[in-house]
C-alpha cells in the first residue's frame, strides 16, 4: 500500500466520567484515506464518528492506537499540531455558529493565514488579498471582492458554509474533514455544497473525510463508506457495495429508514445506542439486532456467538468490503 | 364534529421592517381535515414557518395579516383574546424545532408537560395531572418515570418526544409540527415520525407538518403543498408530488435527496443554483425564474396562478405540460 494520506489503526479513546466509569468513545477503529479520496463515516449520534474525526485531526489524543498523516505518526507537540492543521482543515457543521459574527468574510477567511504566517510563505508570492480572493472563488463565491466586507448575518446559510470552506481552502490543505457539512442547510442548497466538495477533489486533489448520518450524502459523493456503531467500524467498503448490498444488520436498518426508500421494509431499531461506559458483551450490536431478535441468527447457528463472542476490529482494507457480524461471516446473507 | 380542522384562506402576512415591507406569505390557501397530515415544503425564507405561527396568531406584532385562518370553524385572526387562549393548546398546538431551546432547562419535563394542563383545567387534582403526564409520555414511547428527568438528562430524540407529549397535553384537534425532526439523525427521526403518524391514526387529530425535506414529507403526509417566495407553487398527493413533481422547484426539492442505489446520483449531487429571492424586491414575473432550469422569456411577464392539472394536482408554472 503506497502513499496513504491518513491512517488510523486500533484507535481507542477513553473518557473517565464523573462517576468514575470509563466511557470507550472509540473502541478500536481502523480507517484509512488515500490522497484525493472521499470517505464517509456514517452512524447514529453516539456512534463515535465525531470522536474519530477529532482524533484524526489531533484534537483528541488516543488512549491506544496510532494516527499517521503522510506516513508519519502524529506529533502531539504544539508545533507538530500546528504543522498538521495547516494540511488538514476542518469544516464544522453549523456555519452560523462557526463564523465570528463580528468578523467580515475577509477576516474570517484570512484568519488562518495570519495565524500560520502563510502569506510570506506563499509559493506563488501572492498577497493576502489575492489568496483570500482565490479561496473564495474556489468555494464558489464570485466575484469574491463583493463579499470581502460582508458580515455573516448578511449571508444565506449556503453562502456561510462556502465562507467556512473558503477559510479552509486558503490554507491549501491536503485533506478536508467535514462534520455534517450539509445537515443544517436547506435541501435545495445541499446539492450545491456537495458538488463543491467533489469539484475541489477534482481540481485540487483534495481528500475529504465526511462525518454524517446522511446515507444519501454518502451515496452522492463518497468513494468509500465506513459505518460506525458504538466506537467501532462495523462495516466498510466501496460505497456501491456497502450501500447497495449492505451485509451488517445495522447498515441494513440504517438504510431502511432513509425516507422514501421503497425497496425496503423499514426496520426501526428500538431505543438508542447504549451508553459507551457499558458496551455490551459479544457483538456490541446484539441487544438491538433485528436479525438476532427474529431468529435468523438462531437459524444460522450463530445466536450464541452473537451474545457471547466479541468480534475482532475490522481491518481498514481499502479495496475490500468487510463486515463485523457473526451472521454475515456464517455465510448467510442477513436479509 | 366537523371534518375540517383548519382552513387557511387567501392568507397574506407582511412584516414591516426598517428595510421595507417583507411579504412573507402571499395569498396562501390550505386545508387540513381530521386524521389528515398535510405537509408544507420549502426552503428557509419561503414563508412556511410564518404560516405555521399565524395559524395560532403567534406572528410578531410587526406583521400585517390579511385573509382568514379558521381553526374548527372559528376565525383565529379576529377572535377575542380569551377565546384564543383556550384555542391554543386545547384546539391546536405546535411542536417546534430545536427541543433543547424550547424546554426550560431548570424544570423537570413532567412539570413542563403538566403546565398547559393545569392552566386549562385548574380544578384538576394533582394526582390526576401526574397520571395524565405519565399517560402522555407513554403515548410518545417514553416510560412514565421519565417525567422526573431534566431536559439535559434526555437525548435529542427523547426531548423531541417530550415536546410532542406537551403538544398533546390538552387533547388538541390540530397539531402543527414545525421541522420537528430536523436536528435528529435518521434512526431517531424515523422513531419520532412513527410516533407522530401513530398518534394521528389513533387520536384522529389533523396535522400540519412543515419541513424542508420533501422525502420525509412524502413518507409521512397525505398531501403536500410546496411553497416558494411566500406562495404555494404546487399541491398534490404526497407520493405524486415527490415522484412526479410538476413545478421545477418541487422537482429540485425532490431531487435533493438521492434514491440510494440510483446510479445516476453517484458523484452527481443535485443542487439548485442561486439563492432564494429577496422578498422586498420581488420581480413582476415568476419569482423562481432566475434559478429555474426551464425558464423562458414569458416567465418574466406575470406571476403564474395555481392551476389545476390533474385530480387534486395544482401547480403555478406556465411551463407545466410544455415541452
Amino acid at each position: 500500500m503506497t502513499g496513504e494520506l491518513l491512517t488510523a489503526s486500533g484507535l481507542r479513546v477513553e473518557f473517565v466520567t464523573r462517576g468514575g466509569h470509563v466511557a470507550r468513545a472509540l473502541d478500536g477503529a481502523d480507517v484509512q484515506l488515500s490522497p484525493g479520496e472521499v470517505v464517509a463515516l456514517v452512524g447514529e449520534s453516539g456512534s463515535g464518528k465525531t470522536t474519530l474525526a477529532r482524533t484524526l485531526l489531533g484534537l483528541e489524543k488516543p488512549t491506544a492506537g496510532e494516527v499517521t498523516f503522510g506516513g508519519r505518526p502524529l506529533d502531539y507537540s504544539v508545533k507538530g499540531l500546528r504543522r498538521l492543521r495547516r494540511r488538514v482543515q476542518m469544516v464544522l457543521q453549523d456555519p452560523a455558529g462557526a463564523l465570528n459574527p463580528r468578523h467580515t468574510v475577509y477576516d474570517s477567511v484570512a484568519e488562518g493565514l495570519r495565524i500560520h504566517g502563510l502569506v510570506d510563505a506563499d509559493p506563488e508570492g501572492r498577497s493576502e488579498t489575492e489568496i483570500v480572493a482565490a479561496a473564495l472563488s474556489s468555494a464558489g463565491l464570485r466575484p469574491p471582492e463583493s463579499l470581502f466586507l460582508r458580515y455573516p448575518h448578511e449571508l444565506s446559510g449556503g453562502q456561510r458554509q462556502r465562507v467556512l470552506i473558503a477559510g479552509a481552502l486558503a490554507m491549501a490543505p491536503d485533506l478536508l474533514v467535514a462534520d455534517e457539512p450539509v445537515s443544517s442547510l436547506d435541501a435545495s442548497i445541499r446539492g450545491e455544497i456537495l458538488a463543491l466538495l467533489l469539484k475541489l477533489r477534482e481540481e485540487l486533489g483534495l481528500g475529504v473525510l465526511v462525518v454524517t448520518h446522511d446515507l444519501g450524502l454518502a451515496w452522492n459523493i463518497a468513494d468509500r463508506v465506513a459505518v460506525m456503531y458504538l466506537g467501532r467500524v462495523v462495516e466498510q467498503g466501496p460505497t456501491e457495495e456497502v450501500l447497495a448490498n449492505p451485509r451488517h444488520p445495522y447498515t441494513q436498518a440504517l438504510l431502511s429508514v432513509v425516507p422514501e426508500t421503497e425497496r425496503m421494509e423499514p426496520v426501526v431499531l428500538k431505543g438508542e445506542i447504549p451508553d459507551p461506559t457499558r458496551i455490551p458483551g459479544g457483538c456490541r450490536f446484539h441487544p438491538r439486532c433485528p436479525a438476532l431478535a427474529d431468529g435468523r441468527a438462531e437459524a444460522a447457528g450463530v445466536a450464541g456467538a452473537c451474545r457471547g463472542t466479541a468480534l475482532p476490529v475490522l481491518p481498514a482494507d481499502p479495496s475490500g468490503h468487510v463486515v463485523a457480524c457473526h451472521l454475515a461471516s456464517a455465510g448467510e446473507s442477513p436479509s | 364534529m366537523t371534518a375540517r380542522l383548519l382552513e387557511i384562506e387567501d392568507l397574506s402576512v407582511t412584516y414591516r421592517t426598517a428595510g421595507g415591507a417583507v411579504p412573507a406569505v402571499r395569498g396562501v390557501s390550505l386545508t387540513v381535515d381530521r386524521g389528515e397530515i398535510v405537509g408544507v415544503a420549502g426552503e428557509s425564507g419561503c414563508g412556511k414557518s410564518t404560516l405555521a405561527s399565524t395559524v395560532l396568531r403567534l406572528q410578531p406584532p410587526s406583521a400585517e395579516v390579511s385573509g382568514a385562518v379558521r381553526v374548527l370553524g372559528e376565525d383565529v385572526l379576529t377572535m377575542r383574546w380569551g377565546d384564543l387562549r383556550t384555542l391554543r393548546w386545547a384546539g391546536a398546538s405546535i411542536v417546534f424545532q430545536g427541543a433543547l431551546h424550547s424546554l426550560n432547562p431548570v424544570h423537570r419535563v413532567g412539570r413542563q408537560i403538566a403546565e398547559p394542563i393545569q392552566l386549562h383545567e385548574p380544578d384538576l387534582a394533582e394526582g390526576e395531572v401526574s397520571r395524565r403526564v405519565g399517560e402522555l409520555l407513554e403515548q410518545v414511547g417514553l416510560p412514565a418515570a421519565r417525567a422526573a428527568a431534566y431536559p439535559h438528562q434526555l437525548s435529542g430524540g427523547q426531548r423531541q418526544r417530550v415536546m410532542i407529549a406537551m403538544a398533546l397535553a390538552c387533547k388538541p384537534d390540530l397539531v402543527i409540527a414545525d421541522e420537528p425532526t430536523t436536528a435528529l439523525d435518521v434512526m431517531v427521526q424515523s422513531q419520532v415520525l412513527d410516533v407522530l403518524s401513530g398518534l394521528v391514526a389513533e387520536l384522529g387529530v389533523g396535522m400540519l407538518f412543515i419541513s424542508h425535506d420533501l422525502s420525509v414529507l412524502a413518507d409521512l403526509c397525505d398531501r403536500i403543498a410546496v411553497m416558494y417566495a411566500g406562495r404555494v407553487v404546487e399541491v398534490g398527493a404526497a407520493a405524486e408530488v415527490f415522484t412526479r413533481p410538476l413545478h421545477p422547484y418541487a422537482g429540485a426539492l425532490s431531487a435533493a435527496f438521492p434514491r440510494i442505489g440510483d446510479p445516476a446520483a453517484r458523484y452527481a449531487p443535485a443542487g439548485l443554483g442561486g439563492d432564494p429571492p429577496d422578498l422586498r424586491v420581488l420581480p413582476d414575473g415568476c419569482p423562481f425564474t432566475p434559478r429555474c432550469p426551464r425558464a423562458v422569456a414569458e416567465c418574466g411577464f406575470a406571476e403564474p396562478e395555481l392551476e389545476l392539472y390533474d385530480v387534486g394536482r395544482l401547480a403555478a408554472c406556465i411551463r407545466v405540460g410544455q415541452a
